[in-house]
């Protein structure tokens, strides 16, 4: 990724800027917000819906945080790179996987072996590709790295062959689709449909007890505003801005000396980890991970969310994420069928309507920029991209 | 021998049934960079239409006759409401109509149930296509695939014909290979697209009578066949009918004869692993239009 930049004709000419801003950082008083805005979603996760909430409440509410986990990983390959990926189901299940092997041996205790492989599987021994999940230090990683493994590997297959837009959101699909017939296919090993279930200990603590949801409630919110932190940085980044010039014009870009896959691919493996990241966050809280959580349904629900908050925007996918998954929930309970038509008449009507989510919303009705692509700003939510977009103004 | 040949075979009815699905996607995609999801959806609404004639039309054999264009226009009309309603709107965002689409798709699975229940239904096969072919060398071929397999040959058959013979044909394939030019020469390009989506949308429909003849109808039946068949148009080239059709039987018979050697599931990762080998290859798909555009 170094650029090759000629110097332009004019340096001798033009001074130096006197205070020069690196690209894409926003300063001053957008970085206050920022922080603010940080210190308030602290707050609100940490405090203020423990209080409000009650134990079954809040354990939804950490099953919907992980879901906006990675709504965010969505965001940054979807919405700032234009890889539209229909397949993160497939790295939310490795790391849901990979953690979910790693409970259930421990549950089984030293060993021992899932209850459901003699069921299935007529298994006297422990599967080779298990034993290493035995391991917490093993486990954990994996969880995280093995997502971002098998990106690397799709993806520097495909980016490098410059497979772009449609073909990549099917060949994403389809990784999904194989994945899930893949695990039904192998019960024995796998839980087949039924998943790995009924999983009861998460590191010496019993997930029965409230207090200890409570403990998995945090660290899930912990994680989750990391790795908005961390998003927040690479958009603001030089890569960040390099993404959306990739997303724009990857010719162009090429043609400026930079390599469009590498920058394409560091998007995809971030989002794969952070989808990893919440699958195996997820299992704790849920208890499960399965073969219908993952596959193409859930895949592209996953990215309902973040086309509905805003693609393009830092916390559209989080919160549209959130609100889709919730509204499910609230919704399906009462009106089974009436939901599922709401949720196609809404991802048609944001997506066909209104491409910059609800997050344009707010900043039409603030009478922003909102040009012919919203996608392109944001608003209030995306944290202080207009800032950015100034740094690039040469100074005349 | 015989385990070889009946193994080709599956291979080939399986790509005949991927074909039939394929060559409307084919159609649109090329024509219009339009993924449409709803595509299945389509297909599941040719099946119920077969479903739903039958409850009319005693004999099997004569209800599917009937089926057959019946399911075709009801399937391409919906295509030509979707084009009209939603797709035009986005024929800058390509990726934008997969997903508009797929919305789509959902409101018609639910209005699927909601009209004839969560439950598979079934059709009953013509007695003419329930038996078997015998064959020398003590082969079998069941009669319902190969007339699925028949299907898919007329309907590539006439689809080609009607693409290098026609008026209509012409004006497509002019807009195929460059919009613009088509518009500035006279072609009425938001017509040719609106036939284009009745097309293919019909051929959709046409799979959907002909699967009634393999297994139950259902709501969801569409969504697994629609991806295989995105891979196949994919793999075989965008705007190339040739290339889906080498592409959906070379498919069938790596599934079966995966299928064969393993087992279904790691069947499917062979093909997909196969599919991204091959993209190595030729990232633009077996055939490709010969353009100077650099996207």
């Amino acid at each position: 990724m170094t650029a090759v930049t000629p110097a332009p004709p004019d340096t001798a000419v033009r001074p130096a800027p006197v205070d020069p801003v690196p690209p894409g950082r926003p300063a001053g008083r957008s970085r206050l917000r920022t922080a603010a805005g940080f210190a308030f979603g602290a707050a609100l996760l940490f405090a203020v819906a423990p209080l409000v909430l009650s134990d079954f409440r809040l354990a939804l509410l950490a099953k919907y945080l992980c879901v906006a986990m990675v709504a965010v990983g969505i965001g940054i390959a979807w919405g700032r790179g234009g890889m539209l990926t229909l397949g993160q189901g497939v790295f939310f299940g490795l790391g849901g996987y990979a953690m979910a092997m790693h409970l259930k041996l421990a549950d089984a205790g030293p060993g021992g072996m899932p209850d459901f492989m003699q069921l299935y599987g007529q298994l006297d021994e422990l599967p080779l590709w298990w034993r290493p999940f035995a391991s917490p230090w093993f486990a954990l990683p994996a969880t995280v790295l093995l997502p971002m493994v098998v990106a690397f590997g799709l993806g520097s297959l495909v980016f490098r062959r410059r497979v772009r837009g449609a073909y990549f959101a099917i060949l994403s699909q389809a990784l999904a689709a194989a994945m899930v017939i893949l695990l039904i296919g192998q019960q024995g090993t796998t839980g087949g449909t039924n998943g790995l279930t009924d999983i009861k200990g998460f590191f010496g603590y019993n997930l029965d007890d409230p207090v200890n949801q409570r403990m998995v409630y945090f660290i899930i919110a912990g994680a989750l505003l990391a790795l908005l932190a961390l998003a927040r940085q690479l958009i603001h980044s030089r890569y960040g801005e390099l993404l959306v010039a990739v997303r724009d014009g990857e010719e162009r870009v090429r043609f400026l000396g930079y390599d469009p896959a590498s920058v394409k691919l560091v998007a995809y493996v971030v989002a794969a980890g952070m989808a990893g990241l919440a699958g195996a966050l997820f299992v704790p809280a849920v208890g499960i991970i399965s073969p219908a959580l993952i596959g193409i349904v859930p895949s592209i629900e996953f990215v309902i969310g973040v086309a509905v908050g805003g693609r393009a925007t830092l916390l559209g996918p989080v919160l549209g994420a959130v609100a889709v998954v919730w509204a499910r929930s609230a919704l399906s309970e009462r009106f089974p069928g009436t939901w599922t038509y709401l949720q196609g008449l809404l991802f048609v009507v944001v997506v066909a309507f209104l491409p910059g989510g609800l997050a344009s919303l707010w900043a039409l009705a603030r009478r922003r920029d909102v040009g012919a692509r919203p996608e392109r700003r944001g608003g209030w939510l995306s944290l202080g991209r207009r800032r950015a977009d100034r740094t690039e103004v040469p100074a005349a | 021998m015989t385990v070889l040949f009946g193994q080709l075979f599956t291979g080939i009815s399986i790509g005949a049934v991927l074909l039939l699905i394929a060559l409307g996607l084919a159609l649109t995609f090329g024509q219009m960079n339009v993924i449409n999801m709803a595509h299945g959806e389509f297909i599941m609404a040719g099946a119920y239409t077969t479903y739903v004639l039958q409850q009319s039309i005693t004999g099997a054999g004569l209800s599917l006759a009937v089926a057959l264009p019946v399911a075709f226009v009801v399937a391409g009309t919906m295509g030509v409401l979707l084009e009209v309603l939603l797709i035009r709107r986005l024929y800058a965002r390509p990726l934008d109509t997969l997903l508009v689409t797929w919305g789509v798709s959902l409101m018609l699975q639910q209005l699927a149930r909601d009209i004839f229940g969560s439950p598979n239904v079934q059709t009953r096969a013509p007695e003419l296509l329930t038996g078997n072919v015998a064959l020398p060398g003590g082969l079998t071929i069941a009669n319902n695939r190969l007339f699925i397999l028949a299907l898919a040959l007329a309907a590539v058959a006439a689809l080609t014909l009607a693409l290098r013979l026609t008026p209509l044909g012409r004006r497509i394939r002019a807009v195929v290979q460059n919009r613009d030019l088509a518009a500035v020469s006279g072609i009425a390009t938001s017509r040719v697209d609106r036939t284009t989506f009745f097309l293919g949308s019909g051929l959709a429909g046409l799979a959907g009578v002909a699967l009634t003849l393999l297994g139950p109808i259902g709501p969801t039946m569409g969504t697994n066949l629609i991806i295989d068949a995105f891979l196949v148009v994919v793999v075989g080239g965008i705007g190339q009918l040739k290339g889906s059709v080498i592409v959906a039987f070379a498919l069938g018979v790596l599934q079966a004869t995966g299928e064969y050697l393993t087992t279904l599931s790691v069947a499917k990762v062979i093909v997909f692993v196969a599919i991204v080998a091959f993209l190595q290859w030729r990232p633009q798909g077996l055939f490709t239009l010969r353009t100077r555009s650099l996207a």
